[in-house]
């Protein structure tokens, strides 16, 4: 197949998206670390918590404003490359980003400046407001938009006049039942993904043997939380998955390989699968195990992908695989966070050199979860864009080739530059400089400076 | 006429204009950070900005969300056709947004960053003052995928330096308001001098759009109408003095008032000119409105959410107001 505008325009998003969604993902996570941290600095006055939470919220200032800026490209790209889904679905989900925007983003707009540079404006309790409202706003701002996503991959509550939506019922929109699990999904995957970078930045320092005290209570309170976390997550990852599969079957078809409509169907641990000749290579089962997953029934019925036509199948390479992924890497965290919990039980959490080392590396498994995750949700969407009522190639703008590779092009260097090379940078830098309120010798006990006195002896 | 419709034009044109002024000045600091050859006047100007340009930045997004939802006919109309200057704008954005970030935290990088926060400025403003004189000329519809005459020409251009200079205006006027001593006497001297291109700029657009096309001459110049519109000039005149008299006398407060004055009615000026037209000259605020279900449930949540925030929003300047110091996190 030959490029084309529908075709680049979803490489274009999809690159987008894929950059995107990082920073909100962190922010979201670690703007409850910080909140927690600040409310145990307010009930116990121990300046240990208030240096932690200053710390991060370095971090967390870089990634929001990450996010922000990399966010306006998404809402404008939706009307530049998608003008099609903009006309004929703006009335539904016009009206979501619109709430998000009005109780999310300006709340976070609002109170992002006191949380950041307003410690000697501000008294204590007010800054706690401020940090707590930061928090509420990237949780809201996260439901909005789930339920927006939500509402492409189950739409409900619509009634269609010529080729454009209207929305018959609001409730049923923004309440829609499957945002739920979905929205609790993302949610945790969000803390889940932002504690495994705390943890990694911990144990680099607790290998380099700098900044211990701070080192010590970050690791050891992450991983207590991961430990409640990521068993949660793979409950409500559950829940999820049956959910799909009665809304889009074909989307559980495909992350399960399921050529065939079948009772009883097999969990395939590993395959290849090969949507030419409609089929798998090299499996590797256990019987009725997708069944049993997906339906919660020994013997529940999988529809298989062949009950519509190769064009209407969406492609089982990254699906299939990209489910695999998700699921191995979160199995991986709950190994990680069991023997994190044995460590304890022995002692010997902060001093066990080859976890500390594995703690470093495991900064991205969090993401790369939630990347695969969101691959098998959107890919197993397609063809459609609206699943079952509106297609993908239908929802393009009118627009010149060129136009889409220039904006392509432009993205693909910019975001390579910033978010690739320079947020990177900035952020080895801020982690190696380190919290800079501690002095190892004194532990927690000196008295805290609020500001520092020269701006430049700041950096 | 669709008082539904009607009052969600109203709300983007809020939203728009609010963008437009305090996005306004902090584009307008960005794009003069550059002339100012001190460090320590730079931090001054960046430290001014940084806790707000991220809310004020909001505005933009606002109005983008909001006609996505009330009018998607013609966001789905306009966009396509702005490709190029869209893109031109929210990459100039991210540009300027992460460089403010970037800056905070770098030592040897500093002037790099600050090099792309006015390019980012430029870039952006530019952008916007494309899509303002498309905006005022009308769009074609019919033409073809990709043409940029559309949106690439001298009208265009002219509203671009106008609104550098608006800005520039706006940033000078909020810096006298934020700073002390020497720095305040340079925005002091950059107002004076710049509220004579603002004149300039005045006199340019209002003999100029009138040519542009028939409909904008016949809305002014019908003299049922002449009598009321000529307040308008003269409204922006008076405000142009008191601008020049507060900047004489050294008032602080008044001249960025008087410039908020000056956009507000050039604004109003341009909505009469394009009223009811959403897509100038195309489509109709009424033919673009999306159903009165979504209308209502949006009407519903901005009477709900929009009072609290613009009280935060006010409050949070309120915070930061008096003269600025050097801050970081």
């Amino acid at each position: 197949m030959l490029i084309d505008t529908a075709l680049l325009s979803r490489i274009q998003f999809a690159f987008t998206i894929s950059f995107h969604i990082l920073f909100p993902a962190f922010s979201i996570g670690l703007a409850l670390f910080i909140v927690l941290m600040e409310t145990i600095w307010l009930k116990t006055k121990n300046s240990l918590y208030l240096s932690i939470c200053k710390f991060w919220t370095k971090i967390f200032a870089l990634t929001f404003g990450m996010g922000v800026v990399s966010g306006v490209v998404m809402e404008f790209q939706l009307g530049t490359n998608w003008a099609g889904f903009t006309q004929a679905v703006g009335g539904v989900l016009g009206p979501l980003f619109t709430y998000e925007v009005m109780t999310a983003f300006f709340i976070e707009a609002g109170f992002l400046g006191v949380m950041l540079f307003g410690w000697d404006r501000v008294g204590p309790k007010l800054h706690y407001l401020a940090t707590l409202l930061v928090v509420i706003g990237t949780t809201l701002s996260a439901y909005w938009i789930m339920s927006a996503n939500t509402w492409m991959q189950h739409p409900v509550g619509y009634k269609q006049v010529n080729g454009v939506f209207k929305v018959a019922d609001w409730m049923q929109v923004v309440f829609n039942p499957a945002t739920f699990p979905r929205f609790i999904h993302m949610l945790l995957a969000s803390y889940i993904s932002a504690g495994f970078v705390i943890c990694s930045v911990s144990a680099y320092y607790l290998l380099k043997n700098k900044f211990i005290t701070f080192a010590k209570t970050c690791f050891s309170l992450t991983w207590i939380v991961l430990l409640i976390l990521i068993p949660l997550q793979i409950f409500v990852g559950d829940v999820t998955g049956v959910q799909v599969h009665e809304n889009q079957p074909l989307k559980t078809a495909a992350m399960e390989g399921i050529w065939e409509t079948q009772a009883g169907a097999p969990l395939l641990l590993f395959a290849i699968p090969d949507q030419k000749k409609q089929m798998n290579h090299w499996e590797i089962s256990i019987p009725h195990g997708a069944a049993l997953f997906n339906t919660h029934q020994w013997n529940g019925v999988l529809t298989g992908l062949k009950t519509v036509p190769i064009q209407d199948q969406p492609a089982v390479i990254p699906v299939f695989f990209g489910f695999r992924i998700m699921v191995g890497v979160g199995l991986l965290m709950l190994l990680l966070s069991m023997i994190a919990l044995y460590l304890r039980v022995r002692k010997r959490l902060y001093d066990t050199r080859w976890f500390l080392i594995s703690s470093v590396l495991s900064a991205p498994l969090g993401f790369i979860a939630l990347w695969c995750g969101w691959i098998t949700a959107e890919i197993g969407r397609q063809p459609w864009i609206v699943y079952g009522v509106l297609k993908t190639a239908n929802a393009v703008s009118m627009v010149s080739l060129r136009d889409v590779m220039i904006s392509f092009g432009l993205i693909f260097i910019v975001y390579g530059i910033i978010f690739g090379y320079f947020y990177f940078y900035f952020l080895h830098k801020t982690l190696h400089k380190g919290p800079a309120d501690i002095k190892e010798s004194e532990g927690s006990r000196q008295p805290f400076q609020y500001m520092p006195t020269s701006f430049s002896e700041y950096l | 006429m669709d008082i539904l419709a009607l009052s969600w034009c109203g709300i983007i044109a809020f939203g728009v204009i609010m963008y437009v002024i305090l996005g306004g000045f902090d584009l307008g600091i960005g794009i003069m950070s550059i002339f100012f050859k001190d460090e320590k006047e730079r931090d001054l100007l960046v430290s001014a900005i940084l806790p707000v340009w991220d809310g004020n930045q909001t505005w933009l997004v606002f109005g983008g969300a909001a006609l996505y939802g009330a009018f998607p006919a013609a966001f789905s109309a306009i966009l396509p056709l702005m490709y190029i200057p869209i893109l031109i704008m929210v990459i100039a954005l991210l540009f300027r947004g992460v460089s403010f970030e970037f800056r905070l935290k770098a030592i040897k990088t500093k002037r790099f960053w600050e090099i792309c926060i006015f390019l980012g400025s430029v870039f952006a403003t530019v952008a916007q003052g494309l899509i303002l004189g498309t905006f005022v000329q009308g769009f074609n519809l019919s033409a073809n995928a990709g043409a940029i005459d559309q949106w690439f020409n001298p009208f265009g251009i002219a509203c671009a330096i106008a609104l550098i200079c608006g800005y520039v205006l706006l940033g000078a006027n909020f810096l006298i308001i934020k700073t002390t001593g020497k720095l305040q006497e340079k925005s002091y001297a950059l107002a004076g001098k710049i509220q004579y291109l603002i004149l300039a700029g005045f006199v340019m657009v209002s003999v100029w759009s009138p040519f542009l096309d028939h409909s904008i001459m016949e809305r002014w110049f019908n003299p049922k109408n002449m009598p009321y519109l000529a307040l308008l000039p003269i409204a922006t005149l008076l405000l142009l003095f008191t601008h020049q008299f507060a900047i004489k006398k050294r008032y602080e407060y008044l001249p960025f008032w008087s410039a908020i004055g000056m956009f507000l009615m050039c604004y109003l000026g341009f909505i009469i000119s394009c009223y009811p037209y959403i897509v100038p000259r195309e489509i109709t605020y009424i033919a673009a409105a999306a159903d009165r279900s979504s209308l209502l449930f949006m009407l519903v949540g901005v009477c709900i959410m929009m009072p609290p925030l613009l009280y935060y929003t006010y409050y949070s300047y309120k915070i930061f107001r008096g003269k600025v110091t050097q801050i970081g996190y």
